[in-house]
């Protein structure tokens, strides 16, 4: 026992199937290590004693046909999942527990797999680097000389339980990278599938135009696994794409001989890391030793696209987040009158990261400013989106770096809410365009902290990205250098 | 009639009373320190997003959403879904049947 939860997901569910592995014994193990890591913050919330029986019950009654029988899984806080709190990491919603379950979790237990809690998150999925959270951080499981780093964020309490074994994959959300940079910055693979893949339906919803859920796992023959498990479409979300249930993991395949990958001149940023730029560069030697076709490509409004974010995202999140307003759920401050209530509530229950982008969304949508900023940003999405329409004429994949740096130090970027955005420069525009785009681990930087690469697909295309991703993984040969010092 | 502002930067900065009036709108608890930080936070934002004003862009048409799709209508069958049991369990004040808020009438 013990080495279970170093087994990748697919492995583990075979395993299962075959009896060699109990799925009580597989949810034993997990639950172990997770008493043991409370250090690193990653859970919310812990449903440890329903996974124990609902293991018992996989095993009593031989329920082994689902494609993830007996995984156990903990899901990112933003999912609403019945019966079990439900917070955002908010102190909003801190209590809410929903009487309904997301479409995209339901579609993990139907399959067979065990939740076993709900993990941490930047509050709202607002933020990169998991500082935002109501409940605290979470301690990345590198470590660069005894000081503790950020597992990235949003979605930081899923990567940092990947990284860490505490879960043998997850679901979490992206709407502007939210996946890509916090697998980039613990060494895991995190997929952001085409706007439509996965319904959104059950998810607490942030920007509704860019969200996404996507898996995030211990390699690319999980990530298609789990993508086999939470795609598909939702008659419950209007946005949710009606198109053909494919089967990624079937399809996998390493030979991407002739496939063209486009390289964006406008991926190279003022100070980025020589040691990101070299990444790249083997990336791309690696994609041309697998038969692969490099392509120079231009993205010529590449460097709009965080200013288009930052109005659009947050115009979304203000109306979104309109419902909280005390009477519902969740949290309630007193008030002498309606609006005093309202407003004592939000100003209690949202934190600041929050509340700015509330504020800037209300700003940019008010009366005399909703053309000059809310529409233009529309506008210029537009051309975002008319420079991928026009190079994937040509290419078939894109192959970037997914971060501008490793992970920085707990409290670096605090304070300074642009250059925390700055973060998610080569990621937001694939969320502006509606694609599909992953990062795979591709190295270490010189303190040991892993760096990912990113390969962006055209709309509704995942196989190829998780084929050119398979590819590369095995060219990579990533391997985990987590070190357990918290146990 | 809208009054639709020019890009010239003294009006897109934000002061004390635009904290206020926004603070107001977005039902958020404003108070001196509140008031100080977004100022600085929300200039140094907007400063970001001015870049936008590069582009020309009069004749390209907004984008709001990338679903290329039409929107899918279902059968209209009674559901059993949102029960009012449900719907009030997690109301952190409620009276029977009701959301129960701050008297509104006088």
């Amino acid at each position: 026992m013990g080495e279970i939860t170093k087994l990748t997901l697919v492995n583990l569910v075979s395993k299962i199937k075959s009896k060699e592995i109990s799925a009580l014994d597989a949810c034993s193990d997990y639950v172990n290590r997770i008493v043991k890591s409370k250090k690193l913050n990653t859970f919310v919330t812990e449903t440890l004693e329903q996974a124990i029986s609902f293991a018992k019950k996989i095993d009593d009654n031989n329920l082994k046909e689902g494609i993830l029988s007996g995984a156990p899984i903990a899901v990112k806080d933003l999912f609403c999942t019945k019966n079990v709190e439900t917070t955002a990491s908010s102190k909003i919603l801190k209590g809410f527990v929903p009487t309904y379950e997301s479409t995209v979790t339901s579609k993990l237990w139907e399959r067979g797999a065990v939740l076993l809690g709900k993990l941490n998150c930047d509050e709202f999925a607002m933020g990169s680097s998991n500082e935002t959270s109501a409940f605290g951080n979470v301690i990345n499981p590198y470590k660069v000389n005894d000081e503790n780093i950020v597992p990235g964020g949003s979605s930081g309490g899923c990567s940092a339980a990947v990284a860490a074994d505490l879960t043998v994959a997850t679901v979490g959300t992206d709407t502007g990278g939210s996946i890509r940079q916090p697998a980039a910055f613990t060494g895991i693979v995190g997929l952001k599938p085409t706007y439509g893949r996965c319904s959104r339906w059950g998810i607490v919803a942030f920007a509704s135009s860019l969200d996404q859920a996507g898996p995030m796992t211990k390699n690319v023959s999980d990530c298609a696994l789990m993508l086999d498990a939470i795609s598909g479409f939702d008659e419950k979300d209007s946005t949710s794409a009606n198109t053909k249930k494919e089967e990624f993991l079937k399809n996998l395949n390493r030979n991407i001989k002739g496939l063209k990958i486009g390289i964006p001149k406008e991926y190279i940023v003022d100070d980025m890391p020589k040691e990101i730029q070299d990444l790249w560069d083997k990336g791309i030697s690696w994609m041309k030793e697998s038969g692969a076709i490099i392509k120079d490509i231009s993205l010529p409004h590449t460097k709009y696209a965080l200013p288009t974010y930052y109005i659009i995202a947050p115009a979304e999140a203000s109306s979104n987040l309109a419902r909280y307003d005390g009477v519902r759920y969740g949290f309630r401050a007193s008030g002498k009158d309606l609006n005093e209530m309202y407003e004592n509530t939000r100003s209690l229950g949202f934190g600041n990261e929050v509340k700015r982008r509330i504020m800037i969304g209300t700003y940019v949508l008010s009366s005399g400013y909703y053309d000059a900023y809310y529409l233009k940003a529309q506008q210029v999405r537009r051309l975002i989106k008319n420079d991928f329409d026009l190079v994937f004429k040509d290419v078939d994949a894109i192959l970037t770096p997914t971060a501008p740096s490793s992970a920085f130090k707990i409290g670096e970027k605090k304070d300074d809410p642009i250059s925390m955005y700055l973060n998610d420069v080569f990621t937001v525009p694939i969320n502006l365009a509606g694609l599909p785009a992953i990062s795979i681990p591709a190295g270490f930087d010189q303190s040991g902290l892993p760096l990912g690469l990113q390969i962006i697909g055209k709309p509704f295309d995942e196989q190829t990205v998780l084929n050119s991703a398979y590819a590369l993984e095995e060219k990579i040969g990533f391997k985990s250098q987590v070190k357990d010092w918290w146990m | 009639m809208l009054i639709y502002p020019n890009f010239s930067s003294s009006l897109m900065t934000i002061n004390k009373e635009t904290v206020k009036k926004i603070s107001k709108l977005s039902r958020i608890a404003s108070n001196e320190e509140f008031e100080n930080s977004m100022i600085k936070d929300l200039n140094s934002i907007l400063k970001f997003v001015e870049q936008l004003n590069e582009l020309n862009i009069s004749n390209t048409e907004p984008l709001s959403s990338v679903v290329d799709q039409k929107l899918y209508q279902r059968d209209d069958v009674e559901k059993k879904i949102n029960e009012k049991k449900d719907i009030l369990q997690n109301s952190p004040v409620k009276n029977e049947n009701y959301f129960v808020v701050p008297k509104i009438i006088e």
